[in-house]
């Protein structure tokens, strides 16, 4: 028998469960831009589409300072507490 | 030992345990049965057990199973002798000779171990023994025995086991979970199936391996010395020595892992971007100080390649590290699109011997003396700039440009982008040739020969990268003709000195994002 120790952070991650899908698209929706080249261009289309499709829910954009980054908690935070649903424009 | 006895529990021959202390006074004595000398005592305390074996424990302590059927038969004895074939208890008991001889009198309290055979000693305790038990003295022919014979080294002491023991005994460093392989299994093949590897074979992290790695730093095996991303994984030094142990470091080289792991888990360095970005950036550090002759790292030939211990295991452990509790692994966070060799490994020292510059990091704010790693986010490298004709200073010099011109693409200049300029021995010859070449005067130089008119930046049919048509047609001539060098600031290139002394090749690393929005040059001190 041969025993060595765990290079790991030994850590179980949480298992988390999406949230319920209702079929339908109401409150408040965020768009995420993580500051990519042309992800503005991406979601100025998606956000005219949506207004034209659900013209009584409203639509915040946000933006990440850099895309090298992950984004700062003040802000995670900020789209948790206003948004029902967020889309987060990745790539460029 | 301790003034107070250590407890132990051992069964003996007849498979009954034995539990220490009992409440008597006790004579210990740990054997081997392969020791000349344990041999030569075994019948002396044969004896003491005939005499006092009604008032007082006197107990063999042996350690090795078998041995302790050969002490039995051989001398015909009828002493209690006791299994310590596991060493623990000769480990906790801390002396380094058998026969090793404790007696501990009815005030609990053990007086000094004999180690060896001194007959006087011997005698002197037989003699103390009997005053304590107030009995007779033992049956000892005194006179037919040597005056003085040597033990032997404890097998606790053997350097296959002592490590082990320490690793396993209480108050042992090692918290870390410990994973059992059976002997059936490739242990080898165990570690690359639980992802452990970085794709090349790894050392396995036996506890008593990590405990000798741990000997290298006076730190707290618990200490957190960073926060790892992207998981955020608090690692300890404990858990950083498990990966140095993999990586194949010696002991004296974890100092420099972990002021590595400090360097990139910070969030000037941003070491989860850094893991995540498609353009493939990896961690290149850069050692300088005295700790480079320490151990042994190289800075001359081959510097930036195979074949020094230190250089490849230091590099590679850190990429363990931030792979392993990190949890960064291609294709999770890690997304390059084709990543590159420097993600195995990127260490190496600066010849600071062989520069006529301050080196990098008296440059960045510390004492000559200090030894420093100094992590730079690249993407590629070492990308060769071959001179072997320039002899005049400001060749080499206008050369060193052209080469870092190429970085990225040559035609997009004014790059607020870092490089890493390692110039070669040869070149610094001819750089130095007609009196001092200021560090200053080399970037100016490279920013010199790299300066082209704004124009040649612009999306053509060439190249479509570059300033897009519709910016640049809402610029002026005056605008365009402006010139532009390779990188938006003098403080983007860094310079260091390695290599051996012939030939005439310099490199290149070419950085990532840099500064605030990216990745910084992050430097600290190596604590020894």
């Amino acid at each position: 028998m041969t025993t060595i120790l765990d290079p790991t952070d030994e850590r179980v991650p949480v298992a988390r469960q999406i949230t319920a899908r209702t079929g339908d698209i109401s409150g408040v929706i965020g768009l995420l831009d993580i500051s990519k080249p042309r992800g503005n261009v991406l979601l100025d289309e998606l956000q005219s589409l949506l207004a034209a499709r659900y013209p009584k829910v409203e639509i915040r954009r946000y933006a990440k300072p850099t895309f090298a980054k992950p984004c700062p908690s003040d802000l995670r935070l900020r789209i948790k507490s206003e948004c029902s649903v967020l889309v987060e424009a990745l790539a460029d | 030992m301790s003034a107070t006895p250590l407890a132990f529990s051992l069964r003996d021959m007849a498979g009954e345990t034995r539990q220490f202390p009992t409440g008597r006074p006790s004579l210990i004595c740990f054997v081997k049965e392969d020791c000349n000398t344990c041999n030569l005592t075994a019948p002396v305390l044969e004896a003491f057990h005939q005499a006092w074996g009604d008032v007082a424990n006197i107990w063999m302590l042996g350690q090795t199973a078998d041995g302790n059927a050969i002490l039995k038969d051989r001398h015909g004895l009828t002493l209690p002798i006791l299994d310590d074939s596991a060493l623990r208890t000769s480990l906790a008991w801390g002396f380094e000779i058998v026969p090793a001889v404790f007696w501990v009198g009815a005030d609990g309290a053990p007086r000094a171990p004999l180690e060896g055979f001194v007959r006087q000693e011997w005698e002197a305790l037989a003699r103390q023994i009997a005053a304590d038990l107030a009995a007779p003295p033992a049956a000892v022919h005194w006179s037919a025995l040597p005056d003085w014979r040597p033990g032997c080294g404890s097998k606790h002491l053997d350097p296959d086991i002592h490590d082990r023991l320490l690793a396993e005994a209480e108050g042992s460093p090692i918290r870390a979970r410990r994973i059992e392989i059976a002997p059936a299994d490739d242990i080898d093949e165990f570690m690359f199936d639980q992802g452990f590897s970085d794709g090349l074979p790894l050392v396995p992290p036996t506890p008593e391996r990590v405990l000798r790695m741990l000997s290298g730093t006076t730190r707290n095996a618990q200490d957190i010395v960073a926060v790892v991303p992207p998981n955020m994984a608090p690692a300890t030094v404990e858990k950083i020595a498990i990966n140095a142990v993999m990586a194949g470091c010696r002991p004296e080289y974890l100092p420099v892992v972990i002021a590595a792991v400090e360097a990139v888990c910070t969030d000037a360095f941003n070491m989860h971007g850094v893991t995540a970005t498609t353009m493939g950036a990896s961690p290149v550090l850069v050692i300088n100080g005295p700790i480079r002759a320490r151990i042994g790292m190289n800075m001359k030939l081959g510097a930036l390649g195979t074949g020094n211990r230190a250089n490849a295991t230091i590099g590679r452990a850190l990429r363990l590290v931030v792979r392993n509790l990190g949890g960064a692994r291609p294709g999770g966070v890690d997304r390059s699109t084709l990543s590159s060799p420097m993600k195995f490994t990127m260490c190496f020292a600066e010849y600071e011997e062989g520069s006529p510059w301050d080196p990098l990091h008296v440059e960045r704010g510390f004492q000559r003396e200090d030894s420093v790693v100094t992590a730079f986010a690249m993407t590629s490298g070492p990308v060769q700039i071959v001179d072997q004709d320039s002899r005049k200073p400001d060749q080499i010099a206008g050369t060193l440009g052209l080469g870092l011109e190429g970085m990225f693409l040559s035609k997009i200049h004014r790059m607020p982008v870092d490089a890493l300029l390692v110039v070669c021995p040869e070149h610094v010859k001819t750089l130095t040739s007609e009196g001092d070449y200021a560090k200053v005067r080399l970037r100016e130089r490279i920013q010199a020969v790299t300066s082209r008119p704004l124009r040649e930046m612009v999306s053509n049919e060439v190249s479509g990268a570059g300033i897009p048509l519709a910016a640049a047609a809402k610029m002026t001539e005056a605008q365009l003709a402006a010139p532009a060098p390779k990188f938006a600031s003098d403080k983007f290139i860094h310079i260091v000195v390695a290599g051996s002394e012939a030939g005439k090749f310099s490199a290149a690393f070419h950085g990532w994002v840099t500064g605030a929005a990216g990745s910084a040059v992050v430097s600290r001190k190596i604590e020894c």
